[in-house]
């Protein structure tokens, strides 16, 4: 088994510092507690870290669940070179959004009263509801990562008999990840008198869902680039043109729910007021949404930078779309003022770092890209042979 | 042109009452979880001050004015300024240019709070007060976000910190006595009850003195109904309440939250499906090939 290097020695140096300067500050956070590193008040409680880091940090890591679904559901194995990496990233993500919880949450050592018996359950809640999904979810990341370990080693009857429960914990990934990525927009549904109408609609949990799909499939494209740039891969040009057309078909659909919502709900003409709100909903929804659906529908989507530029723009939209729920659109109606403190903007960049190296490590010592399965012999009746690369 | 606060709030609430009567669900009005409550009479306030000193007192946080509701300031007395001076009840054409009135939590009938509390901690008693279990409490400060009085604060200071707010002085009404400020108020203008009878009487003070009173009960169904209530001689909006749903605003989650059995088992069946079908035509294609 070959084992790349990355030879970007600059990036890495900047990565750790990075990652060492947001330790610093979380430390800073435990002893002074949240009104020492962040802007956050009693008026705009939620901020950078529930808008960006666990909001936008799930929905990015939303590729593991649909090339899971892809490969182990609908058996499309073409794609199976892709599955490791977008596992891979999928469970860095969920493990980062945890992290960035411990660090948002005031009371982290209650964390634990989620999972005590049934007389705390609050079943009502969204975040109760999220909490348990995203508990299990990892979980089931993890065991899926697993196969990945198991191959490293060499634990070939293990691997062959781990094979066996895959269908069934990709399936209920693919349901827990369904219901708390939609949940996310749920959690908003309780503000209709402070998320701003661009925003609020009985919908957001289909909205967030639906993007959280497109935006799945984008990552694994903006992953794929980067670290076929990384590690000196080839890129299978014609596997991520068809990724692409699938997003375009995801993305048409969730513009089509977006402009019928608007419209139902009269809210359109809000869209052109000029107001901070209007102008930040029109760039998360031509550059995030209209723009990269126009770059994937032409020839465009045949070309490597074109396919890049696309997905990239796809995640810079949701990524607006969530800081906007949680930010944007709460300003106004919370009469209150919010810009992210430095302590929070540094935290997060350690946060995003961390999980970069974390990447590259795991990359350079198990064979995520590596889709070598068992020996033959060792391969389970039945199971399905990995094309030779 | 942009919206203003006010604005905003008011089409946010039309928007509200537009997906009530979508839904066909009006809230019921019989409230069996209202309990006790306080009945604030905005025109009888001559803003001294005193409930907010005895709540301080009773909690045993630190004298002195405060500027807003905090850790440590439970209840605050607002002021506003009125656009057409109007004689005061009490006070005449002294109290003439502004009004005041005390701000708390509304303990609503069904608090967005406690709904949004992923392990109960914060909790609707059937006494009236919405309590506050730190020993639960994760500290996600979702109750923050969901309250649409802005009520519940944060101690962002502290290492331990809790979530703070008006208790309705829950252990006070366990042994027998009214919550501290009701106590402590020369002007009668805060009454502690049953909600049913506190409602009764504000729209009797309204109907008494018709050329005074506005002709509303704030909190009557705000957010689907609070335990604490309010009647005023100047209009709520003019004082800068919020303008809030009539729906109770758990009832906004449920429809999305109510759906999740259904969508786990359709999804789940058709991933099964779909998975088995598959495997099985692959099996097939093999078996054929493997003939051949």
């Amino acid at each position: 088994m070959t084992i790349s290097r990355v030879r970007v020695r600059p990036v890495r140096a900047a990565l750790w510092l990075m990652a060492l300067a947001g330790g610093v500050a979380a430390v800073i956070r435990y002893v002074w507690g949240l009104g020492a590193v962040t802007n956050l008040s009693d008026r705009f409680p939620w901020g950078l870290w529930i808008g960006f880091d666990v909001m936008s940090g799930v929905a990015l890591a939303a590729g593991g669940f649909t090339i899971a679904a892809t490969v182990h559901v609908f058996k499309l194995h073409r794609y199976r070179a892709l599955l490791h990496p977008a596992i891979l990233t999928g469970f860095l993500g969920y493990v980062l959004v945890v992290g960035a919880l411990l660090i948002d949450l005031g009371r982290p050592w209650n964390l634990w009263n989620i999972l005590r018996p049934l007389f705390l359950f609050n079943s009502h809640s969204v975040m109760f509801e999220v909490a348990w999904c995203v508990i299990l979810y990892t979980t089931v990341l993890a065991l899926e990562f697993g196969q990945v370990v198991l191959t490293r080693f060499r634990l070939w009857t293990l691997l062959r008999i781990t094979q066996l429960a895959i269908p069934p914990l990709v399936v209920a990934g693919v349901l827990l990840s369904t219901l708390h990525q939609s949940s996310l927009g749920a959690l908003f549904l309780i503000v209709p008198g402070k998320l701003y109408p661009l925003w609020f609609t009985p919908l957001l949990p289909v909205l967030f869902f639906i993007s959280a799909v497109a935006v799945g499939l984008a990552m694994v494209t903006v992953e794929a680039t980067l670290s076929a740039r990384a590690f000196h891969h080839e890129l299978e040009i014609p596997l991520f043109t068809d990724l692409g057309r699938a997003a375009a078909v995801v993305l048409s659909l969730y513009l089509g729910v977006k402009v019928v919502d608007l419209a139902v709900r009269g809210a359109w003409p809000l869209a052109i007021t000029g107001s901070i709100e209007s102008v930040m909903f029109l760039i998360e929804l031509a550059a995030g949404v209209v723009l990269p659906l126009v770059l994937l529908v032409t020839p465009a989507a045949r070309s490597r930078r074109g396919l890049a530029v696309a997905s990239w723009l796809i995640v810079g939209g949701v990524v607006l779309n969530r800081v906007n729920v949680a930010v944007t659109g709460m300003l106004r109606g919370s009469g209150a003022t919010y810009v992210p403190a430095v302590g929070e903007i540094v935290i997060t960049a350690g946060v995003v770092s961390a999980g970069v190296l974390a990447y590259l490590w795991i990359a350079e010592h198990l064979p995520v890209f590596e889709h070598e399965g068992p020996p033959a012999d060792h391969l389970p009746a039945g199971a399905a042979t990995v094309p030779a690369s | 042109m942009s919206l203003t606060r006010r604005e905003f709030l008011h089409l946010a609430a039309a928007s509200g009452l537009g997906v009530t009567v979508l839904g066909a669900s009006r809230p019921a009005l019989a409230m069996p979880k209202a309990g006790m409550g306080v009945l604030i009479d905005v025109a009888r306030c001559v803003g001294c001050r005193a409930c907010e000193g005895a709540c301080k007192a009773y909690h045993g946080f630190p004298e002195g004015e405060s500027s807003d509701l905090g850790p440590q300031a439970w209840t605050y007395v607002r002021f506003a300024a009125l656009r057409e001076p109007k004689s005061h009840l009490n006070l005449g054409a002294d109290g003439a240019s502004q009004r005041s009135f005390k701000v708390q939590c509304m303990h609503c009938a069904d608090p967005a709070c406690a709904s949004a509390c992923p392990v109960a901690a914060l909790r609707k008693t059937a006494a009236g007060p919405v309590t506050y279990d730190a020993g639960r409490c994760l500290g996600c400060r979702y109750c923050m976000v969901a309250c649409p009085f802005q009520v519940p604060r944060f101690e962002w200071g502290k290492v331990l910190p809790e979530i703070r707010k008006c208790n309705m002085c829950a252990e006070r009404q366990a042994a027998g006595k009214v919550p501290a400020c009701v106590e402590a108020c020369p002007m009668e203008a805060l009454q502690f009850g049953p909600r049913d009878s506190l409602l009764a009487e504000a729209a009797r003070r309204i109907a008494g003195d018709r050329s005074r009173y506005v002709p509303a009960i704030y909190g009557a169904e705000e957010a689907g109904g609070t335990s604490i209530l309010y009647v005023s001689d100047v209009p709520f909006e003019e004082l800068g309440f919020p303008v809030v749903v009539r729906e109770p605003l758990p009832a906004y989650t449920w429809r999305a939250l109510g759906k999740i059995p259904g969508v786990v088992v359709a999804l789940g069946a058709t991933l099964t499906a779909v998975e088995v079908v598959v495997r099985r035509r692959m099996e097939m294609q093999r078996e054929d090939g493997d003939r051949s």
